[in-house]
């Protein structure tokens, strides 16, 4: 022991500072996120403002001024859930499958809400469509949503070949054969049917009815939570099966735990606004760069803040601003697919 | 003590494994060498609890490995696999710093630090400690993981093959350094090795296997010998007398 200490002693003396292990590289990175950080939820919130105020007609001492705002307010409502259910779920789900260019809609959420509302079309006409919302059938498609993935993480996770890998490759397959079987009902439908459901099935946070919030907020604040809660076990199984073992963390248990918490945040988010592929992508991107750190504990808020930013942002100049009443989601998808090719095609960055 | 009773494990009907029986003492380093396909990374990983065997009992330090609580067996005991995926934006001291996970759960305590500083200084990494791993060589990222192992202060320690992908110089620095760990540090190490000379060199014991059983197990005096490692091998081997011990040639 004595030459340890002694090796030890010239290291220490060789470089005094107290040497600790923090989540950033270095002072002047944790000053960074926390400045970013706060940049980002102050856009947010002043876009939220925005959304709420500008160009309303009505002044805010009005008696009528609530009434007005309140469908605005529903939008803003349905953004904060969306973001928070993208970007949390997106982020635990690269860092449990190790991979930073799939998001969890790969388990097929969207094939499935797509397929749902195709059927409910074909099989019952334009009048049951119209007529499918209400809590009802909102939580009958988060049930199927949640059910089909844990079928899918029950029967290939738990069993003596239990690979990650392989459940999301039948997920893709899923979700394949799901828009194969719409695309074809899509193809027998009348041009105004077709156009009833082409506004379901691209996501909009117009789509969001305030009906659902007083369920939807509380479970998603508590699974968001829940998954904030998990975020050092989320850093050990980052760092994949065979080391998350070895430290005596049960990989199999919290993978699947994690798994059916982002089950819950994807078919509750996909459910009330629509299918946004690429959006959650976009935003563990983004977070990964303002947050130069391994640990969950501070992508997950930076995720958020970006998530909500970006969304309230792009809704305020689309709608407002420009009065392009094009649909955000279209934008977003169109920025995360250049950002997901750019990642592809730079390799070394993932 | 490691001990294996009646160890089996089958990969269709072709490849079977065991039954192994064996005793690896405790302290000093043991080497598992063999072919390719005989079973030595496979019986390490089921010792290290990340393959499950078929049939049979594994106990390191009275502690049935099957059946025991994973935190609990984190404790005493801890296994490193040649490919690791690596987490962009990670430093190389909070890498060693997961090595205190079974204890802290993720909240470092001063106690904490002081055991992290002293593996980075052991393994060499105090200046590289605020690295990220992508800006390492690949010698330099394998000691950072074996730091982080080491750092979990278990008294077993499995390697699998750590001297993959390393040159003669990084290997044998990595050597010295896991018998300094052996002997100051008084480790337990059993790992797999592929170069017989190394295991010759720096371990205690060397158990070879062949073809899913374990053909030989004993000093390095007694393994080096050329016909049974001509034997094992399938090639003809010759021992002479170097500077450092015996050297096969083949």
């Amino acid at each position: 022991m004595s030459t340890l200490d002694i090796g030890l002693a010239t290291n220490a003396s060789g470089s005094l500072r107290a040497r600790t292990t923090g989540a950033f590289r270095t002072r002047r990175d944790e000053r960074r996120y926390w400045m970013l950080l706060i940049l980002f939820i102050g856009v947010g919130l002043l876009a939220t403002l925005g959304l709420i105020l500008y160009k309303n007609p009505v002044p805010v001492d009005s008696p009528s001024f609530i009434p007005v705002v309140k469908r605005r307010l529903t939008a803003v409502v349905a953004m904060f859930i969306a973001a928070l259910c993208h970007s949390f779920s997106t982020v635990a789900f690269q860092s449990v499958t190790s991979n930073r260019i799939i998001t969890p809609s790969l388990l097929g959420y969207e094939s499935l809400y797509s397929f749902i509302q195709t059927s409910v079309l074909f099989f019952f006409g334009a009048a049951a469509l119209v007529k499918f919302t209400g809590t009802g059938a909102f939580f009958l498609q988060v049930a199927l949503m949640i059910a089909l993935s844990l079928i899918l993480f029950g029967w290939l996770l738990s069993g003596k070949y239990g690979n990650l890998h392989l459940m999301l490759l039948i997920g893709i397959i899923i979700g394949a054969g799901l828009n194969a079987v719409s695309g074809f009902m899509r193809r027998v439908l009348s041009p105004s049917e077709f156009d009833l459901l082409q506004a379901r099935l691209i996501g909009s946070v117009n789509n969001a009815d305030a009906e659902y919030f007083p369920i939807v907020i509380p479970l998603v604040l508590v699974t968001v939570l829940c998954l904030y809660l998990l975020s050092r076990k989320l850093n050990v199984l980052s760092l994949g099966k065979d080391v998350s073992t070895a430290f005596g963390v049960n990989y199999q248990a919290n993978i699947i735990l994690v798994l059916v918490l982002i089950a819950v945040l994807m078919s509750v988010s996909t459910t009330l606004v629509g299918p946004m592929t690429f959006f959650g992508f976009l935003v563990a991107l983004l977070s990964y760069q303002a947050a130069p750190t391994y640990d969950h504990r501070y992508v997950l808020p930076m995720a958020f803040a970006i998530g909500f930013c970006m969304l309230t942002t792009a809704y305020l100049l689309l709608y407002h601003v420009f009065r392009a009443q094009t649909v955000v989601s279209v934008i977003i998808e169109l920025f995360g697919g250049i950002a997901f090719l750019i990642v592809i095609l730079r390799k070394r960055s993932l | 003590m490691i001990t294996l009773r009646s160890v089996r494990k089958s990969y269709g009907d072709e490849v079977r494994i065991g039954p192994l029986n064996i005793e690896i003492p405790k302290a000093g380093i043991t080497s598992l060498i063999g072919p390719n396909g005989a079973g030595k990374s496979t019986t390490l990983l089921m010792i290290g609890r990340l393959l499950n065997m078929d049939e049979g009992q594994i106990r390191v330090a009275n502690m049935d490995v099957a059946r025991s609580r994973s935190n609990d067996i984190a404790k005493i005991l801890t296994i490193l696999r040649q490919e690791n995926h690596f987490i962009t934006r990670l430093t190389v001291r909070q890498l060693v710093g997961f090595g205190r996970f079974p204890y802290s759960r993720g909240r470092l305590t001063k106690e904490d630090e002081a055991i992290i500083s002293k593996y980075i200084g052991f393994f060499e990494l105090t200046d590289l400690e605020h690295r990220f791993l992508d800006e390492l060589s690949g010698g330099q990222r394998q000691r950072a993981y074996v730091a982080m192992v080491l750092c979990q202060e278990t008294e077993y320690v499995l390697l699998d093959e750590p001297l993959n992908n390393l040159d003669i110089a990084r290997s044998v620095q990595m050597m010295e350094h896991l018998r300094r760990a052996a002997n100051e540090l008084g480790r337990t190490i059993l790992m797999v090795l592929h170069d017989i000379n190394f295991a010759a060199r720096y371990s205690d014991r060397i158990c070879a296997m062949k073809n899913g059983q374990i053909a030989a197990f004993g000093t390095v005096e007694d393994i080096m010998k050329p016909d049974l490692l001509s034997d094992i091998f399938e090639t003809k081997i010759e021992i002479i007398k170097g500077p450092y011990g015996k050297i096969a040639v083949y």
